[in-house]
């Protein structure tokens, strides 16, 4: 048998009683088998010159429900026997909670790995802040060049996109404020508009929402696969602290750099409102110049830039902890990945919430 | 012994300016185990991706079933890939899929199988390969790495193939998971009258299942024929492996359990 036939073959004939199959009994022929076969007490199976574990499965199905098998070769009965050993054993699963039970529970446990969720966070922005004390404790454990490329990586890469994206935005301000003032023969508080909303909120946010996608996801990328890799245990095992090699030059990077790109970002963010006024109101850069310096007030500076540290620090920390958390397999490190993302920008979003009710109730 | 079911002639692989085999000559007989040893990048793997595709020889042909598998293509070539089943070294099971489901994928490509049939067939190669019940449902993520082999191994089954390539079975297993993967392949080879090209660093395995073994050196099969015969070799390296303290240990369970 150097070659199958093309198309294997079954024939099945009913004689007296018994039903008689002849061919190749395979997987490829189990389904051409007639429904006759489930009514026949009696297999006549002394033409079948090919069966496979398949047709050996069938049959000792069969075999289990009472019918009789007749005329197998030696090596079919072998194979048959084999199949029979080799039968799974199904094991009861316990019963499947249903209905509003099923919900509370799933329910509870999403509330309960969200608390665990926030508390790893916690433990998480902890070990930072104890490696940031060692590190000024003992000046000699802290890595600078790791440092100054994480700076590089985050800060400075990120320069381009930033300003073009505030730019952008800023442009975009003055020509929809432009659009509404005009109505009102406004227009001068275009330059109001533009400055407030950038310097205060959307320069840093903007900011930081891109830095999150940038970032957060290099940050659980590169941790998540050293872990995969079992670095960081080699590391441990060698003395060496992942806290203070990994975590805090990453983290610090993003908290000295975050609010660089923030003021960046302010900064073209004025230039692309002023242009547009000019082009679209008329006012030239020199009355935006002096409008902004005496009527904006530099607590709306204040204000945006504080916020850097803090979103650096959330960005940094859900980063490590996801990165942290990938397994030994691919797919961890592309889901960890992607959560990191959507949890930093979320939790950056929120705290910015939290931080206008702050400094709304403060008074800046 | 029968007939040669693979025939490597002549074969030459490289990669870039890297040689990796040239002139290699290679036979499976129906029926036989056979064990290719070889020291680490003498292109063990690199011979079973080749004769089943995956790897473009530069010169040379591969004759498996008599066809020449470079010179098939379309639906002779799927008819030829049925025939045989592949076991890669960490069971390179789909991740998406549990174990059932990734061992109903061959039998997918069967025309009008029910799908209880499917699921039955699938259950019944899970349990073969010497996985419980409960494995069935799992993903592969969630199995140790004898089970991913083992779930690996279902996967080459599903479709009753007459040559089984096996890279390096018995690698990371603890030697009481890699004994009785031994047995198991034995087992399968006797039950199902399979054809089973084995790549293997395992002295044990060596002993415990091949009938001829294959040695790769100088880019090419330096010798092969039953252990008997390897420990009559007088090249320096085949020496030192079947004659070295490990190989002596090998030998002496080997024949304990005999």
């Amino acid at each position: 048998m150097a070659s199958h036939p093309p198309d294997p073959r079954l024939v099945a004939t009913v004689a007296d009683d018994a039903l008689r199959l002849e061919g190749e009994l395979t997987v490829w022929t189990l389904g051409q088998l007639p429904p006759e076969v489930e009514k026949a007490q009696r297999l006549d199976l002394s033409g079948l010159s090919r069966i496979d574990t398949a047709a050996a499965w069938y049959l000792t199905g069969r075999k289990r429900e009472g019918v009789q098998l007749d005329g197998l070769t030696e090596a079919q009965a072998r194979l048959l026997e084999t199949v029979q050993q080799a039968w799974p054993q199904p094991e009861t699963e316990p019963a499947r909670p249903s209905g509003w039970h099923q919900l509370l529970e799933r329910t509870g446990r999403r509330v309960a790995a969200f608390m665990v969720y926030m508390r790893e966070i916690a433990e998480y922005l902890g070990r930072f802040l104890a490696a940031l004390a060692r590190g000024i404790r003992h000046p000699g454990d802290f890595r600078l060049t790791s440092l100054v490329w994480h700076c590089q990586e985050t800060g400075l890469r990120a320069v381009p996109i930033v300003a073009l994206m505030s730019f952008l935005i800023g442009v975009v301000l003055a020509f929809q404020g432009a659009v509404q003032l005009r109505q009102l023969g406004a227009e001068i508080f275009v330059i109001d508009l533009i400055a407030i909303s950038i310097l205060r909120e959307l320069g840093i946010l903007l900011t930081a929402i891109i830095v999150a996608g940038r970032t957060a996801s290099a940050l659980t990328a590169s941790i998540g696969s050293m872990k995969m890799n079992e670095e960081i245990d080699a590391m441990r095992t060698l003395g060496l602290n992942p806290d203070m090699v990994l975590i805090l030059p990453r983290v610090l990077a993003l908290v000295i750099t975050l609010p660089i790109l923030g003021l960046i970002s302010n900064i073209s963010g004025l230039i692309g409102g002023a242009l547009m006024s000019w082009i679209e109101l008329g006012i030239s850069p020199s009355t935006f110049r002096y409008r902004l310096l005496a009527e904006t007030s530099v607590d709306h500076v204040i204000v945006g830039i504080s916020k850097a540290p803090i979103f650096a620090l959330i960005i940094g920390v859900i980063g490590c902890h996801a990165g942290m958390r990938v397994g030994k397999d691919a797919e961890s490190l592309g889901a960890e990945t992607s959560r990191a993302v959507v949890n930093a920008i979320f939790a950056v979003i929120v705290a910015d919430a939290l931080f206008s009710i702050f400094f709304a109730e403060v008074g800046l | 012994m029968s007939e040669n079911i693979i025939e490597v002639r002549g074969l030459r692989t490289q990669f870039g300016r890297h040689v990796v085999h040239d002139g290699l000559d290679l036979n499976l007989r129906r029926g036989e185990i056979l064990g290719v040893v070889g020291g680490s990048g003498t292109g063990k793997s690199v011979l079973l991706r080749t004769i089943v595709g995956l790897n473009q020889p530069r010169a040379g042909t591969v004759r498996v079933f008599g066809q020449d598998v470079g010179a098939l293509a379309g639906p002779a070539r799927e008819a030829l890939e049925r025939r045989w089943g592949v076991m890669f070294q960490g069971g390179a099971l789909f991740s998406s899929l549990t174990v059932r489901e990734n061992v109903e994928v061959p039998l997918n490509a069967v025309p009008d199988l029910a799908p209880e049939v499917r699921q039955g067939l699938a259950e019944l190669k899970v349990s073969m390969a010497g996985l419980p019940w409960n494995a069935n449902d799992k993903y592969p993520s969630d199995l140790s790495g004898g089970m991913k082999k083992r779930a690996g191994l279902a996967r080459a089954l599903a479709l009753d193939p007459e040559i089984l390539f096996l890279d390096e079975p018995t690698a990371g297993l603890d030697p009481i998971g890699a004994d009785a993967f031994d047995r198991l392949i034995v087992e399968l080879r006797d039950a199902l009258n399979l054809s089973v090209f084995l790549v293997t660093h395992d002295l044990d395995t060596l002993h415990a299942c091949c009938d001829r073994i294959a040695v790769l050196a100088e880019k090419k099969v330096l010798v092969s024929g039953t252990m008997a015969e390897m420990l009559q070799v007088d090249h320096p390296w085949v020496h030192e492996y079947f004659h070295g303290p490990r190989a002596r240990a090998a030998m002496t369970t080997g024949r304990a359990k005999e």
